[in-house]
């Protein structure tokens, strides 16, 4: 099975017609369910957040086996349709990068939640940098989550009062006051 | 044998008369009845079309598929006599009729008539046919053949003068004998005198064409003030320079040799009518070899140039081809998604052209490559433009993808059906995407 680093592709990868936007409805939108789970896949396989359109770096959108490339229009068209899933979102108004929700962020803030209690952290402060790559967060999800998602997800959590954020001490650094009772 | 009506007419499968050689159509009108009532059990003949040649009468049933009618047709040679029409207060009311005599049987003459129901000008009609029964085209048929297509046709004499007179020489009763110095001088003599004639004659056919040329002009001049005077060419016949100079034209016309195109002049406002059976006439060869299906945009020039004079315009040809809808002719006008129009048989099917790029598609090459527009063509035998519609319409029905790339614009065999959403990495035991799979895969090992 071909391979892109350690992730599997699917046979279809090969498949010219898979990087042309079809223009026939009912393949189109086979088409576009097939690159959009294959881009979830591939994103939370490899922990990649953020997608730039006019990148080459984004490795999924070009195969060189058999010397096939998506092109922008193709891109924008998927990235859009994992949009309007709300699966990601544009960062950008030029829609030039784009965040990947493989996990939405309420699923984000459930991670962050159980990581909590598995650490026996429902009353500490930890930066939130702590969170992202301290010692704790090593092996499982959170490490190296992408700062904005987790900022996010804290923000679910802290409207439900499951925590406070607060600015920390050096300029750019904010921390968090959990405030979660032992069940 | 007692005939108890006229002959069989042959029609073109679009309901065209088959002519005979050198007979030219010169009149048309609808909503005719044609009647005889010396004869008993003559056919219905009702509401049909009258097509006045210069060899025969022919009376088409209409598209009216309820008449059982057949088409018939009087040889002009037959007639013995034609009535001239007395106008009275009586016809003032009733539709015009034509009444001529002939003899179908040796010993037996009959009355028919012509009754005009439509909108023709029958006084022109009656006019026509008068003279082409006194011209008796079809008896020149019979003598050389260059008489009835010589252009000059105003002195006979020269017209079949080539026929005998250079010939006259050789063929003579008691063929002088070529020996001796005799011989050879009289050979010269006659060289002589038979490039003399030529001479003479081509001074003739010189002479007749000046007089022609200034035929021509006065022709010009009347049309040009016909022009002027906007007169509406339906206006009844009652002025006799309109009617001549339009008798002129027509003749002059005919006689520079077109061979019965279907003008505007004889067929009036039936004209796109039979325009459009002539055309699913004509277009059924071209249609054959290039396979069934043919680009408007050809047909336009194929037709135009087959017509040679009489040329159509581009409004004409789509005007004839959308009658094509209210007759029964075995082709038909076709608009594709991309705008291409083309002309194809009816018994064309769509189905088996897809069948056969289905198969074209999923051989062991092909499944790897895909095919182009023009490899299409080439195993479907036809144009390379007709193939990319057909490949483009079968995309369409999701047969075939499309693949655009730097190595062009191709077509592959529409795998995604087959795709699993639920386990991406699913390939079945069987199929095409099994084949697929393992033809790609084993490619990549060369």
């Amino acid at each position: 099975m071909q391979k892109l680093g350690d992730f599997k592709l699917p046979h279809f990868f090969n498949y010219p017609p898979y990087f042309t936007l079809q223009p026939v409805r009912d393949t189109r939108e086979k088409q576009v369910q097939l690159w959009k789970d294959l881009i979830l896949d591939y994103c939370r396989t490899q922990k990649i957040f953020v997608i730039g359109l006019e990148e080459e770096d984004f490795a999924l959108f070009s195969n060189p086996v058999i010397e096939r490339s998506l092109s922008h229009e193709a891109r924008a068209a998927f990235l859009s349709a994992l949009v309007s899933e709300g699966r990601a979102e544009w960062l950008d108004k030029g829609h030039r990068k784009c965040l990947i929700l493989w996990h939405r962020v309420q699923d984000w803030a459930d991670i962050i939640f159980r990581f909590v209690k598995d650490n026996g952290l429902e009353d500490s402060v930890m930066t939130v940098e702590e969170i992202r790559s301290g010692i704790e967060s090593r092996g499982t999800e959170l490490h190296g989550i992408d700062r904005t998602i987790l900022m996010r997800a804290l923000r679910v959590l802290e409207q439900k009062g499951k925590l406070a954020i607060f600015k920390g001490t050096s300029a750019d650094d904010e921390g968090v006051k959990f405030s979660m009772e032992p069940f | 044998m007692a005939t108890n009506s006229l002959p069989k007419a042959d029609l073109t499968s679009s309901g065209r008369p088959v002519f005979l050689p050198n007979e030219i159509e010169c009149s048309i009108l609808s909503s005719v009845d044609l009647e005889c009532d010396d004869i008993s059990n003559f056919p219905l003949l009702k509401s049909g079309l009258l097509i006045l040649t210069t060899h025969r009468l022919l009376w088409l049933p209409d598209n009216n598929p309820s008449s059982s009618a057949a088409a018939v047709a009087l040889p002009l040679s037959f007639l013995t006599h034609i009535f001239s029409t007395k106008k009275s207060v009586k016809t003032l009311f009733h539709s015009p009729r034509v009444r001529f005599q002939a003899s179908l049987d040796p010993s037996k003459s009959v009355v028919m008539t012509a009754v005009m129901r439509g909108k023709g000008d029958t006084d022109a009609f009656l006019a026509k046919f008068w003279e082409n029964w006194r011209a008796r085209a079809w008896e020149n048929d019979v003598q050389t053949q260059t008489q009835a297509q010589t252009a000059v046709g105003s002195t006979s004499v020269s017209g079949s003068g080539p026929a005998s007179g250079s010939g006259g020489f050789y063929t003579r009763e008691g063929a002088v004998r070529m020996v001796g110095v005799s011989g050879i001088l009289r050979k010269e003599q006659e060289m002589w005198e038979s490039t003399d004639k030529s001479l003479q004659e081509a001074f003739q056919d010189l002479n007749a064409l000046m007089s022609k040329a200034k035929e021509m002009v006065i022709l010009a001049e009347k049309m040009r003030q016909k022009l002027l005077s906007g007169s509406n060419s339906k206006s009844s016949a009652t002025n006799d320079d309109e009617v001549g100079s339009k008798e002129e034209m027509q003749d002059w016309m005919l006689s520079v040799g077109i061979v019965s195109p279907v003008t505007k002049e004889s067929a009036g406002a039936l004209y796109h009518q039979q325009l459009s059976r002539q055309l699913a006439d004509y277009v059924r060869i071209p249609l054959e070899r290039a396979g069934g299906m043919i680009n408007l945009i050809d047909v336009y020039c194929l037709f135009n140039r087959a017509r040679g004079t009489e040329l159509i315009s581009p409004d004409d040809l789509l005007r004839a081809c959308s009658l094509w809808e209210k007759f029964d002719v075995p082709v038909m006008l076709r608009k594709f998604d991309s705008g291409v129009m083309v002309i194809q048989n009816k018994s064309h099917s769509d189905e088996e052209v897809f069948a056969r790029i289905k198969a074209l598609v999923t051989n062991p090459d092909t499944l790897r490559t895909g095919i182009s527009a023009s490899d299409a063509a080439m195993t479907l035998g036809i144009a390379p433009g007709m193939a990319k519609e057909h490949l483009l319409t079968a995309e369409s029905k999701g047969l075939l993808c499309r693949d655009i790339s730097p190595d062009g614009f191709r077509f592959y065999v529409n795998l995604f059906p087959e795709i699993s959403t639920d386990d991406v990495y699913l390939v079945k035991d069987y199929g095409i995407y099994n084949t697929w799979v393992r033809v790609a895969s084993a490619s990549r090992l060369e």
